[in-house]
């Protein structure tokens, strides 16, 4: 695997494992609106999957039959739902990264990329629109819905450095003009974070804890339920359709 | 809150009603317009108005409102020529 490959498979993986918690929602979510936007969310982040898997290789290979260790996702995106609030403020931190990263990746110098992240862009910035706006009437909401969205913003916080995390793959391609610094991208995801959680009346979690291990394949204990209910139809009837 | 969704199709059409839909205020009542009646590609501009603002005609006032234009054709402009090749009138 190139590179090059090997960072598309990185936000292919955040993309899908992303899409495949959200669509956990289905049929769950609070009202039959707000079902249909989680799924049309999951439904974006599954289809810049497809795009990016197959740009490295047989998507359903890579998404149906490759082990635990062998993902590459951040932890963040991995994490159980818990309720609506930590669902919300998960998919906040994550839109807030998405959007920047794939606005910078739609000038990249690598034609897949560049070509996925001009699409995902808007997608993404849709997706920062809602979940922002949840995250604020949640926060600003009743004495409850204001405790269980911070209690969910505090669970997931820790896992976000992950996403700003360098190594020397990243900063090859930085310096091939094929993705943005991480550096770069975190003052943005600062801003829009700190601007939300204000507008929420939420406090900006403070953690020392930085989870990690996600790029490298270690991943928490909730993954590997994820990826059975993922994958266990495609490895039971292999190649099966409908 | 419920509110009535109308949906443009394309520039130069009229916001045409799809259909309600519930949210608790404007802003997410026109988000969730946008996600349940422009998944495909219905549409291009989208108004959202709560449902309670709606002044309807009421059935029991039918026959009195539009019966009386049934026998009136000299309204309907059927005596112009129209001309040849003209399709959008």
């Amino acid at each position: 695997m190139t590179p090059v490959q090997a960072y598309t498979l990185r936000l292919g993986d955040d993309c899908l494992v992303l899409g495949q918690r959200l669509s956990e929602w289905a049929a769950r979510a609070p009202t039959l609106e707000e079902d249909v936007a989680l799924l049309n969310i999951a439904l974006d982040l599954l289809g810049t999957a497809r795009s990016l898997l197959g740009a490295v290789g047989d998507e359903d290979a890579l998404a149906f039959l490759r082990a635990e260790p062998d993902w590459t996702n951040a932890l963040l995106v991995e994490l159980d739902n818990g309720d609506f609030g930590r669902t919300m403020a998960r998919q906040l931190l994550v839109s807030a990264y998405q959007v920047p990263l794939w606005a910078a990746l739609a000038s990249s110098t690598d034609p897949v990329l560049a070509g996925v992240a001009g699409k995902a862009v808007k997608e993404a910035t849709y997706h920062l629109d809602h979940a922002s706006a949840w995250v604020v009437r949640l926060g600003d909401g009743t004495a409850e819905s204001h405790a269980r969205v911070q209690a969910g913003l505090d669970g997931v916080w820790p896992y976000a450095a992950e996403l700003f995390e360098t190594d020397p793959l990243v900063e090859s391609l930085v310096q091939q003009g094929i993705t943005a610094a991480p550096a770069v991208l975190l003052p943005v995801w600062q801003q829009t974070v700190e601007r939300v959680l204000a507008e929420a009346t939420l406090t900006v979690p403070e953690s020392s804890w930085r989870p990690t291990g996600g790029r490298s394949g270690r991943h928490t204990e909730a993954f590997g339920y994820l990826l059975a209910e993922m994958q266990h139809l495609h490895r039971a009837h292999p190649g099966a359709s409908w | 809150m419920l509110w009535e969704v109308f949906v443009r199709s394309r520039r130069g059409l009229s916001h045409t009603h799809v259909g309600s839909l519930h949210a608790d205020d404007a802003h997410l009542a026109l988000r969730n317009a946008r996600d349940v009646y422009t998944r495909r590609q219905e549409g291009t501009s989208i108004w959202v108005v709560p449902a309670a603002q709606i002044v309807a005609s009421s059935p029991d006032e039918k026959d009195a409102f539009f019966d009386p234009a049934g026998d009136k054709p000299y309204r309907h402009p059927t005596f112009y020529d129209v001309p040849e090749g003209l399709t959008h009138l």
